[in-house]
Order: C-alpha cells, then structure tokens, then sequence
C-alpha cells in the first residue's frame, strides 16, 4: 500500500485496541471520516489478551444480588486508595451496564446465568447456590479482587478476545480506515493545537503525515519499559503517551503509579487471569501455606492487586518463596476446582499453564509471582478524554489519565474503561470534529514529517561503536525491575532516575548494526527507545517525589498513605528546552466518598485537615491553572452527591 | 531440560527476503545458537535478533498463544512460534513464512488484510435484528448456546489453517478453514437475523463449503483445536437443509 506523504481525515484514532475501535465507532456512526493507525492488525492488540472480564454492576446472580452502580463506585473509589476522579467514577459505573449490554448486541457470547444448583469455591469453601430461573439467560457473574458483590461479566478466560473480535468486526461492517503496521511518531501540533500525526510504516517504512481535525490516543501501557518482567504484549512500548510528552505540553498523570498483577506465570510473565482466584483459587508459599487467609481475613485472596502483590514479595522477600533457577516464586493452586470447571471457565488459563510451563493447573501448581501489568497513569485528560494543554486532542482507555482508577486499578475495570471510555470519548471527539474546521495549512505538515525523517536520517548516520540500543533496553529494564518495582525507596529511586539519564545518553551515541531499507526493525526499535527512556524517567522521577504510599505506589520510607500532603494528582510535563521532567500537582478531583479505610490492606493514614468541602472548593481553579480544557458540561455536573449512602449503610455484612 | 542435560546448540535455518531492498534475493540464512530452558521460538528469534542479525523480520505481540501474529512453518509445519518450545524440535530448525499470505519481509507474513477481506466476504458481524436499546436489559440466551458460540468465537486468525489447506493455496476467494468457521460462528447466533436462504449464497458455493476438498489438515494444525470437523458438516447439514426448504 503506497501511501501519500500527505493525508487528511476527520479523525484520527492511534491505536486500534478496544478503546481506539470503540471511539473510532462513534466518530464513524456520526457521520465522520475515521482513520485508525494501529502497529498490528487491530485483532492482534494487547486488547485481545484480556482474561477474567469486564466489571458491571448488573446483579444477575445470587452473589451479585442487589448490586448496583453505587457499589461499583464504592468499590472503584476505594481501589483506587482515594487517587481517583470520583466524578470520572461516577459517569463510568453509571455507563457500564449499558455497555456490557451493548457487548452483547454486538455478539459476545459472555457466559449466561445457569438457574438451578451450581457450585462455586467462596474462601476456600465448595458451596452450591442456587440461581434463580427469573434470571435464566441473563450475564453471568464472577467474582473479582476488592469487590463487594459479584460483578465481573465474562467469556470463559477469553473475554478480551472476545470483545475485540465483536468490536472489530463493527469496525468493518462500519468501513472505517484502518492502516494496520503504522506506528504514530510524533503529532502534529502548534500554538496549543493538534493537527494529527506523523506516521511511519512498518511495511515499508515510508512516512505519512496525516492532518486530522481531532486525534485521539488509544496506544495502551508502556509495560515493555520493564522488558520481560511484564505481563504486557512485546507491542506495548508506551508510544502514545511518549508522543504526547514529546510535545511538552501535555502533561502526563500519575505515572509513578504502575500496577503489579499478583500472578504472572513464572519465568515467562504471562499473564494468569484474577478470576482464577475469583473462582476460588488459592496463593500458597513455598511451605505451602495459605498466607492470604493470615494477611487479610476478610478478603483473603481477593483483596485489591497493589495488596497482594505487596502481601507476595513479602512471602518471598522473608524466604517463604519457592526456589527455582529462574528464582523464586510462589503457588497458585487450582487443583481443587477440577478439570470440568477449568476447561469451561479458565479455559485459556488450562492453555496457558500447558503451553507454557508444561503443566496441567487441575494436577498441578502452577508457578506465579507479581509481574508488571498496567499502568494507571497516563496522558491526562479531562472528563471528555480531552488532553490537558492541547485542543484537539484526545486520549482513551490505558493510554489515558482519566482518571477512574488513581493509584490502583480493579481487576475487570480495564476492559469497562475502554469500552466506557470509548463510546464516551468518542462522542466528544465527534462533537468536536463536527464543530470544528481543520485550520492548518500542509506547512506545519511538511515541517513535521521532515523533522521525523531527520531524526530517522541521524540514527542511519551514526557510526562507531557506541552502544547498542539492546543492550540499553535491557538496562532500563533492569532498573525498572529493582529499583521502580513494588516495594520503593528514596535512596533506590534516586539511583535509578540517575541510571535512566546515564541511559538516555547513551541512546543519544547509540549506533545501529543494521542499515537495511524498509521498515528494518532495529531502526524501528530505535526509533521508540527515547520514548521509553523519557517515559520511565518520569515514573521515577514522580515515585520519588511522591513522599507517601496510596495504592501501587509503595515507599519503604514513607509507609502510609498522607492525605495531609499527598491527596493529589502529579503531572509530568517535559519542556523542550529541559534535561528533566517537571512535575506539578493537582487536586484529585471533586470528593464524594471522603477518603478513609479501603476495607483491606492497611488501616493507618494520615488524614487531611480540612473539610470535604474546602478540598472540593479549590479542585476547579487549580486544575484550570494546569491546562484543563472546558468539558461539554461544568466539572461535577454528573456527581451523585451522596448516593454511595445507601448502600454503605446497608452494608453491615459485606458478601 | 534440566540443567544436568547437555544444552544443545541448536542450528535454524531461515528464509530471508526482504522486498523493500531492490537488491536482495530470497535465500536462506543458517544461524547457530545455544539453547536455553523453556526456551521457544519467540525466546529464540528475539535473541537472535539482537546478538546475531537485527535486520531479521518477525511478528510477535501477547507472546501467549491467543493473539495469532506469529503463525510461520517450523520444519515445514504451520505453527504458533510463541509456544513452540524448542525443547519439542529437532537440533535442526527450518523457519519459512506462511504460503498463501502476501509476504511482507522474512517470517512476516500480511495476515491482517486477508482476514478484513474474509470478514468482508462473509460478512462476519452480527446482522443485528433491531437497534440497540440503552434502556432494555440485556436478551436472554442460554448458557450452552452462548458456549458453543464461543468455542467458534476462539479462532485467533493465526492463518496455520489457511497455510495447511490445499484448496486456498490454489484458489484466490477460497474463504478457507477459519472463514468457514466464521460462517458457522454467526450462522449458529440467534442474535443474528440472517436465515439458512440468505447465508446459502455464501456457504454453498465453491468459495465456500463447497470448495472444501476434505484433506483436513486444517483441523490437525489449529492451534487452538478448533472443531472444524464437526464445523463443515454442521455446514453442509445447514444448507442441505436450505435447499430442501428452497425447493418447497
């Protein structure tokens, strides 16, 4: 496919994930020219690895019974350890019933409630429930980490498959542009405006420069920056979010809070789904002990990801780990559930643990430990998936900040964001591409893709002997891993900003080894190794000048949560001109749930000292000054103030 | 392997071509590499890649079997390089990309558009019965039905069985294994409201079921041992059904 040098859409969507494909949906359904960029085939994103489901609060089974959006709220907030906007929490528990439901108008064979007996493992105990025949048919339910009911809809352990293969079937039955093999290098912006992106090719390696009236950002995590120790898909370099810094005016969100999934197969880091603990699987240590039950009575196994990964290396750290030559690890054991139930509701897991550590998970433990997953943070947007800084400009789902999952994410409310996200962000991008005219000449366009051939024409340049850019990867890796990991500390991450700087000079003598025309893919790796470098600086940097613990951030050196100090958001820009990241802060967001005691995990803070009311009164100048663009409608117009209420008092006795 | 075993030094041989250079010729490329525990074919390229040749094209994405990116012929073979471990292959390795896909450059093959083209071909989305209502809850549907849907739903258009079928390397149009399967998928969804007259057309076609010669390597090499056996003849079942009904 010879593509001009020169293009012009509507709307440009980078990233053809759940979350791109959905927005993209909307603009195309409003009648807009949708292009979407996405460097694999859409149906081979990282969407497509998803397992255990998509929370919504729907109810439909005995366990979910009475559920509703207040506790998804409840529950959302208090994952989140207060980090959250809880009026981005509020829109998406309200919005994601109708999207689940809408999945299944597109064709997702989610799992049904099966009424009569049915027998399910609940804190280690086998117990039969029976279902009702009113709710015969209806979407089944499972259980999911620091979640009061049962809320997790689901396709077996195949759910993100199973969503990307039905929204990207609507994505072509629509005849929506998909230019599959083009990476995003860099957007097109000026004076605070963006005009789209310069494309790269990954068939040939030619460039495109692609005015669009609006772009979004839908490119996911950046899990590669810690090399194999993520669960991530070998495309998950972060490019999105790169691009937006590169700008150096959106700021970034939250960076420094990176989710650890409690079990990522061991050695090879791929993922094995919650909803194996959900269904009544059990972590035991090297003794084989059920160390959950000791650490958190109540929710054992499923409290929130941040506290069991943190509760894990503590097992392993103490020399309760299980050795092996890779190093060690601990247990998952699923043999109690049988063979019926796993080849039926864990199916990919039964596929996994065969394929990829020779083992059959009904006979056998199966080796797990922590393994970098998600990432919370990223390009920050307001309530319209509008960036920061940059009219234009949108981003949705994990490439975003939006910010519903603060400093730690629930297991099931990924997949929902994107498709919440995505019907969301992609009507005001479609509002705003309506309203809006393209106001750029191909000058900024020429400007643009000469800059990226510039830069592509150095790297071809360089000579000598410098490093290698492998052998730089692996380094920040390596860092990433020791020293930007689960447990923190000031001394450490002082260490590693240091170390990433040294890595980013060294990107800067760099020298490739293959000159070779097309895409040459050490070029294209070359191309995405500062991104990264930059990328990871900034979760460094923002870990180490956040002097607390909330969620998935944990320093050694500051154990507990400081609400006094800390109740904010950080934002990371890095200006042109700058060696460093600078950062600043905002307040989280309007508060509804007053921060207090998750109901896991530690139950010691240090509390804020002045009213609900005074923090809220401040919230909207404060993020004005930091470049929040005006929403379609006034900050908090879609808060329930107070509607949590009900069911908190209600909620004496939780499960 | 334990690490009592001698490691093995193992030999792969590799089809390079890379269209984009007016120079190159096809030709294959031998390397030698020192085999590690639990090490696959994705382990292996990707070290490759970096200490021995970085020019060298390949696709990877989950690394975990269910993204379908890195289908290619390990010793002749149509297989997920992600899970292969080398620990299962000879010393000698031979790695070809997939025959019938356009070749994009050495073990990369354009699976993507053949499959929008198969998905456009048999329209593989649902043919919605009425628009969709925010307000209503969701249509009931047994737990079995939506079951058998996802057994077809699990093909991860990896392209072994397109790569394995005699009829779609001969035949352009062909929908192959994984289309018909598609066909079948929508066909058994009651959410669709396309009937056995208005899929006839498609399945009962040479393109279609038709076309299928019967040699069934395509069941023997999905990776995610789909059912296509049993997929063809509730094909054929189908549309013997419909022409039974057409004659009427």
């Amino acid at each position: 496919m010879k593509k001009e040098s020169l293009y012009s859409t509507d709307v440009l969507v980078i990233g053809g994930g759940l979350a791109g494909e959905r927005c993209a949906m909307e603009a195309a359904a409003a009648g807009l020219g949708v292009t979407i960029l996405s460097m694999v085939p859409p149906r081979r994103s990282h969407s497509c690895a998803a397992q255990g489901g998509m929370q919504a609060a729907l109810g439909n089974c005995v366990k979910g019974d009475g559920d509703n959006p207040d506790w998804h709220f409840l529950d959302t907030v208090r994952g989140s350890d207060w980090g959250a906007d809880q009026e981005v929490a509020r829109i998406f528990v309200e919005e994601a019933p109708r999207a689940v439901r809408e999945l299944a108008h597109f064709g997702v064979p989610w799992t049904r409630v099966r009424p009569g007996d049915n027998t399910y493992f609940v804190k280690g105990e086998a117990v039969v429930i029976c279902e009702e025949e009113k709710n015969a048919g209806l979407l089944m339910h499972r259980d999911f980490g620091g979640t009061a009911k049962w809320r997790t809809c689901y396709a077996s352990a195949g759910t993100g498959h199973a969503l990307l293969y039905a929204i990207d079937s609507e994505v072509i039955r629509l005849g929506i542009e998909v230019w599959d093999r083009f990476e995003a290098m860099a957007l097109i912006h000026e004076n605070g405006r963006c005009h789209g992106a310069v494309a790269r090719s990954l068939r040939t390696g030619a460039l495109t420069a692609i005015l669009a009236t609006a772009t979004v950002i839908a490119t996911g995590g950046y899990g590669r920056i810690y090399g194999k120790y993520t669960t991530n898909a070998t495309i998950n370099y972060g490019s999105g979010a790169a691009i937006a810094l590169a700008t150096g005016v959106v700021p970034l969100g939250n960076m420094e809070a990176v989710q650890f999934h409690p079990t990522g197969l061991w050695p090879s880091g791929i993922l094995v789904t919650e909803g194996c603990r959900g269904d009544g699987g059990h972590l035991l240590n090297g003794n084989l002990e059920r160390f959950m039950v000791q650490m958190e009575p109540e929710k054992q196994e499923l409290a929130s990801r941040d506290v069991v990964s943190r509760h894990m290396m503590d097992q392993i750290q103490n020399g309760h780990g299980v050795e092996s030559a890779h190093g060690p690890h601990l247990w998952l054991d699923l043999r109690h559930l049988g063979a019926d139930l796993l080849n039926v509701k864990l199916r990919e897991v039964v596929e996994i643990c065969r394929d990829f550590a020779g083992i059959d998970p009904s006979q056998s433990l199966v080796p797990v430990r922590p393994t970098q997953h998600y990432s919370m943070g990223g390009i920050r947007v307001n309530k319209d998936g509008q960036a920061y800084g940059m009219t234009g400009l949108f981003a949705a789902g994990e490439a975003a900040c939006w910010d519903m999952h603060g400093f730690n994410r629930l297991g099931g409310n990924s997949l929902a964001e994107t498709i919440v996200a995505g019907r969301l962000v992609g009507r005001s991008v479609a509002a705003f591409a309506g309203r809006e005219k393209p106001d750029t000449g191909t000058a900024l366009a020429r400007h643009s893709l000469d800059t990226c051939e510039s830069g592509i024409a150095a790297w071809l340049a360089r000579r000598g002997s410098g490093p290698r850019i492998y052998e730089i990867q692996s380094r920040m890796a390596e860092i990433m891993i020791r020293k930007v990991g689960i447990f923190r500390d000031g001394g450490e991450l002082q260490q590693a900003v240091d170390e990433l700087q040294d890595c980013l000079r060294d990107c800067g003598r760099a020298a490739l080894q293959s000159k070779v025309p097309g895409m040459n893919p050490e070029l294209s790796d070359a191309l995405r190794l500062e991104g990264m470098i930059r990328l990871a600086i900034v979760i460094a940097s923002g870990a180490l000048a956040r002097t607390e613990s909330r969620g998935a951030h944990f320093r050694r050196d500051f154990p507990l949560r400081d609400d006094l100090h800390w109740l904010k958001r950080t934002l990371a820009r890095w200006p042109a001109d700058s060696a460093k990241p600078r950062l600043s802060y905002e307040p989280v967001g309007l508060l509804d749930l007053p921060p207090g005691h998750r109901g896991y995990g530690k139950a010691e803070w240090i509390e804020l000292d002045m009213s609900v009311d005074q923090y809220n009164a401040q919230v909207q100048d404060a993020q004005n000054a930091e470049g929040r663009l005006a929403s379609e409608e006034a900050p908090g117009s879609s808060m329930k103030w107070g509607s949590w209420k009900s069911v908190m008092n209600a909620s004496g006795a939780k499960k | 392997m334990t690490a009592a075993e001698q490691a093995r030094r193992l030999t792969v041989e590799i089809f390079r071509f890379n269209p984009q250079d007016p120079d190159a010729k096809p030709r294959t490329q031998r390397f030698e590499i020192d085999e590690s525990p639990y090490m696959t074919l994705y382990i292996l390229l990707t070290r490759l890649r970096e200490e021995q040749d970085a020019s060298l094209q390949f696709d990877f994405s989950c690394r975990s079997a269910v993204c379908g990116s890195c289908g290619m012929l390990v010793n002749g073979r149509p297989m997920l390089a992600c899970r292969t471990l080398t620990a299962s292959l000879p010393q000698h390795i031979r790695l070809y990309p997939l025959p019938v896909f356009e070749l994009i450059g050495d073990l990369s093959v354009d699976t993507g558009r053949w499959f929008r083209d198969m998905v456009q071909q048999v329209e593989g989305w649902i043919h919605e019965r009425q628009p969709f209502d925010p307000a209503a809850p969701e249509e009931r549907m047994s737990d079995d039905e939506s079951l058998a849907i996802y057994e077809s739903d699990r093909c991860i258009d990896c392209g072994c069985c397109v790569a394995s079928c005699g009829v779609a390397n001969l035949k352009p149009g062909f929908a192959g294994p994984a289309g018909l399967n598609r066909m079948a998928r929508f066909m058994m969804d009651p959410r669709d409201s396309r009937d056995d007259e208005a899929w006839f057309d498609v399945v009962a076609s040479d393109e279609g079921v038709f076309g299928c010669i019967g040699m069934m390597a395509c069941h023997d090499v999905c990776p995610k041992e789909l059912p296509l056996l049993e997929v063809y003849s509730y094909l054929r079942r189908k549309v013997l059904a419909a022409s039974i009904a057409k004659k009427r």
